[in-house]
């Protein structure tokens, strides 16, 4: 009895070993191709725009001020624990960030963070400055134009 | 041994099959409780999700245990009726007032039966309703945020057992009281008499609450019942729609020592109670209002989720000897605990703990008994049908101690044997027993997903075990209750799992995962969030001075508290720590705990807002922190609070990254 049992032990052991193993080797040749395909799968478009739900061109020509009315809203309550304007705070300051970035960029940004930080090289490079990664907040898409207006409004 | 390598990666279901076949042999009971494919059959790939959630009483730890099925994965628990430190759920200034009883704040509860809402005469997955026997109470569970939203307590009762049963639209949740009391026919008050005047002054009431649309529930009546012990109920379906069984025990009205004199009678009784009629009798203004003190308390999301408590003064009482047709006496033999309607609806059967047989009613002669006042007498002024008359047969043989039953919906009844630890299968037609497996030790109720409904999925059964022993790592004097997973789905009953309970599950029931799963709530929507304290961005983030009271809007993110700097608090102060967690992102909570409080910590979900009550005793500087690691910088949330002796005059001030 006594050998079955050890023989049934070793073969969980080994059993397990050998899954994990498995696991384990697939997980990281995905880590080390990743960025190399997916930087090279990115489109002119999202490399301007980033990826995510907004997949045209926004144009903000002049500030409709009832919309970034709401944008500041809405700023305030969902980003505004992490984003300040005028420093860096959790996250960068985003008083001027109109000026480097396009509104969808922006947008897709807010829409689809978790995305954005694994293959967007800029999305990146930015959140590689900062410890704590920028979290989904959940806005509809609508409340994403608006808080880009408000940001446009602060850019000028 | 490379051979059987080999095959194992091909097939790891495979070899964990084997090797639960293979330790199960060794197990030092002897006994072969486990099928060679039974760990196939329960198992449940990391990532994947159980087919079944199982809802199991808490007994005397209040709570609802959830329970993944075939695994048998703990998934969750439930505060229902006890404070809870987990979430600070009986702590918290917005929870506190679920607690509330005309016996004042009651932080424990005896939680007993799930029973989950029905529609159709079908599990729907809105609710589960759960009753509470110490303190007369019954809860309902919303199964969208898996959170109690109301509590509602039943007046004119001792020992709520009986309960919480649903009728098959959840029209209504039934409670009836385990332990009579005196009770004055005038004012339904409790009476200073002596005890052993029991036969004439003890009193017994059943409960019909309301259920609305959106859940609110409230009692719609009661009935006026003998001063018997009611101990369990099932409601009817299909043709017997429109009525509730009880069963009853202490005929014999004994006061003391019952266990010798509440054995004495050959039968005591199962009440059927025509709720539809006694309901229209109710909707004529027919009873009369009487005293019934109770409180009614819950919690709405969209009202701010804080919770809030009403005092009803009064209850409509129903007299069975003035208002003809609402109760009959079934005779069942010896003590009936459990009763339970087959989903046809058709048949009613009984476990008469003392029985030597299982007594199944037919609901047909009932009505055919009733018709022709087919009555052996009258018990107080309540009408006894005749035994032989409503039977449709006894199971002969059925172990000793019969309980509880459930059924698959193939035509086949399961019931509990106590005393002879087993479950008993049996055809209900035919009244026969077919098959019969032993269980460790002496199940109370068992459970078929929908057992109880009019559409049972029959594939498994759950065996509740009051007595636990040896089957697992002995832990000290006492020892999780032990459930039991049993396949149904062939003719021959097969033990597949045993899993270790919470507390003690009285009853359990189960549902589809894909009626609940689809249901969830994520978090909630802070721009919806409406209570009275919120503070909904960073900027808002403040403490404010109130004479001693002093409030602190606090607002949470990974991974800081706004403020985190707080001085200007004195010796002497109720210090209100509002916390708003300002995540919008599924599973995560953050916590709130300060060094002192006489509470719990706690656990606010995104989107949420929690108040922690803090009265700080000494001076000093405080610290304060998430108890829910939420982010790789979860040991960096933390903050201070400055607390000054009682006449300083340090100001008030705040600050967060400043
Ligand atoms: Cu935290």
């Amino acid at each position: 009895m006594n050998t079955q049992i050890s023989k049934i032990t070793g073969l969980i052991v080994l059993t397990m070993a050998l899954l994990i193993g498995c696991g384990k080797s697939s997980d990281s040749e995905k880590d080390s191709t990743d960025s190399e395909e997916e930087k090279q799968e990115l489109t002119d478009f999202e490399m301007t725009n980033g990826i995510g739900p907004v997949d045209e061109e926004i144009t903000i020509e002049e500030i409709d001020t009832e919309l970034a009315k709401e944008g500041m809203r809405v700023f305030d309550m969902k980003c505004g624990a992490c984003h300040k304007l005028d420093k860096r705070y959790v996250g960068p300051p985003l008083g001027g960030v109109m000026n480097a970035r396009t509104p969808a960029y922006v947008m897709n940004m807010i829409l689809n963070p978790e995305e954005m930080l694994k293959k967007h090289p800029v999305a990146k490079s930015v959140g590689s400055e900062y410890p704590t990664r920028m979290t989904n907040q959940q806005l509809t898409r609508e409340k994403a134009r608006a808080v880009v207006e408000y940001l446009a409004q602060e850019s000028q | 041994m490379n051979k059987l390598l080999k095959k194992s990666l091909l097939w790891p279901l495979a070899a964990v099959a084997a090797i639960g076949f293979l330790s199960v042999g060794c197990s030092s009971n002897g006994e072969f409780g486990s099928s060679s494919d039974a760990a196939e059959k329960v198992y449940v790939a990391p990532g994947e999700h159980d087919e079944f959630y199982g809802f199991f009483s808490g007994g005397y730890n209040g709570q609802l245990g959830v329970y993944g099925l075939p695994s048998g994965r703990h998934i969750y628990t439930i505060p229902v009726f006890s404070q809870t430190p987990t979430n600070g759920y009986g702590y918290s200034e917005e929870t506190k007032s679920m607690l509330q009883t005309t016996d004042g704040f009651v932080p424990w509860g005896d939680a007993h039966h799930p029973e989950l809402s029905q529609t159709d005469g079908e599990t729907d997955g809105r609710w589960v309703f759960m009753n509470e026997n110490n303190t007369p109470r019954v809860a309902r569970v919303g199964l969208d945020e898996f959170k109690t939203q109301e509590i509602i307590e039943i007046p004119n009762s001792a020992g709520n057992h009986a309960s919480s049963f649903v009728t098959p639209n959840t029209e209504y949740v039934s409670a009836a009281t385990r332990f009579s009391i005196p009770m004055d026919e005038k004012n339904m008050e409790n009476m200073d008499v002596s005890i052993d005047s029991y036969k004439e002054n003890f009193k017994g009431t059943i409960s019909f609450i309301k259920v609305s649309d959106k859940g609110k529930m409230n009692i719609d009546f009661q009935i006026m019942m003998p001063g018997f012990n009611y101990d369990l109920s099932h409601a009817g379906k299909g043709p017997s729609h429109g009525w509730s069984f009880f069963t009853s025990y202490n005929s014999e009205e004994a006061n003391t020592m019952l266990e010798i004199n509440a054995s004495r009678n050959d039968k005591d009784y199962i009440a059927a109670i025509n709720w539809e009629k006694a309901a229209e009798y109710a909707k004529q203004g027919k009873g009369k209002m009487m005293p019934g003190k109770h409180y009614r308390n819950y919690i709405d999301h969209e009202e701010g989720g804080v919770a809030k408590s009403e005092v009803i003064e009064k209850v409509r009482v129903l007299d069975p000897r003035k208002l003809e047709g609402i109760v009959y006496f079934l005779p069942t033999p010896k003590s009936p605990h459990g009763v339970d309607v087959d989903p046809t609806g058709q048949y009613i059967a009984a476990g008469g703990k003392l029985s030597t047989v299982i007594p199944v009613h037919s609901f047909a002669k009932m009505e055919e008994a009733i018709e022709n006042k087919d009555f052996e007498g009258k018990e107080q002024g309540i009408p006894v049908l005749n035994y032989d008359s409503i039977l449709h047969g006894e199971v002969e043989n059925p172990g000793l101690g019969p309980l509880h039953t459930e059924f698959d919906g193939k035509g086949y009844a399961y019931t509990t044997a106590f005393i002879s630890s087993e479950i008993v299968k049996w055809d209900i037609e035919t009244a026969e027993v077919v098959d019969r497996i032993d269980v460790y030790y002496s199940p109370g109720h068992l459970m078929i997903p929908g057992g109880d409904s009019q559409n049972p999925d029959g594939k498994y059964l759950v065996a509740l075990n009051k007595i636990t022993k040896d089957r697992y790592l002995p832990t000290g004097p006492e020892m999780f209750h032990s459930a039991q997973l049993i396949d149904i789905s062939g003719d021959k009953m097969k033990l597949l799992l045993d899993f270790p309970t919470e507390g003690e599950p009285h009853y359990a029931q189960a549902i589809t995962a894909d009626k609940v799963k689809e249901r969830q709530k994520r978090f909630y929507e802070i721009d919806d969030n409406n209570h009275p304290r919120a503070t909904k961005s960073e900027k808002e983030a403040r403490v404010e001075r109130d004479g001693n009271e002093v409030h602190v809007y606090m607002t949470t993110i990974r991974s800081h508290f706004a403020p985190d700097n707080i001085e200007g608090i004195k010796v002497g102060d109720e210090v209100y720590f509002h916390v708003t967690n300002l995540e919008q992102d599924w599973d995560v909570p953050h916590g709130f705990a300060v060094k002192g409080a006489n509470t719990s910590e706690l656990l606010i979900m995104p989107g949420e807002t929690l108040t922690l009550k803090w009265e700080p005793k000494k001076p000093g500087v405080v610290p304060f922190y998430c108890t829910d690691f939420c982010s790789a910088l979860h040991q960096e949330m933390q903050g201070y609070v400055r607390v000054s002796p009682e006449n300083s005059d340090t100001p008030i001030s705040y600050g967060t990254g400043e």
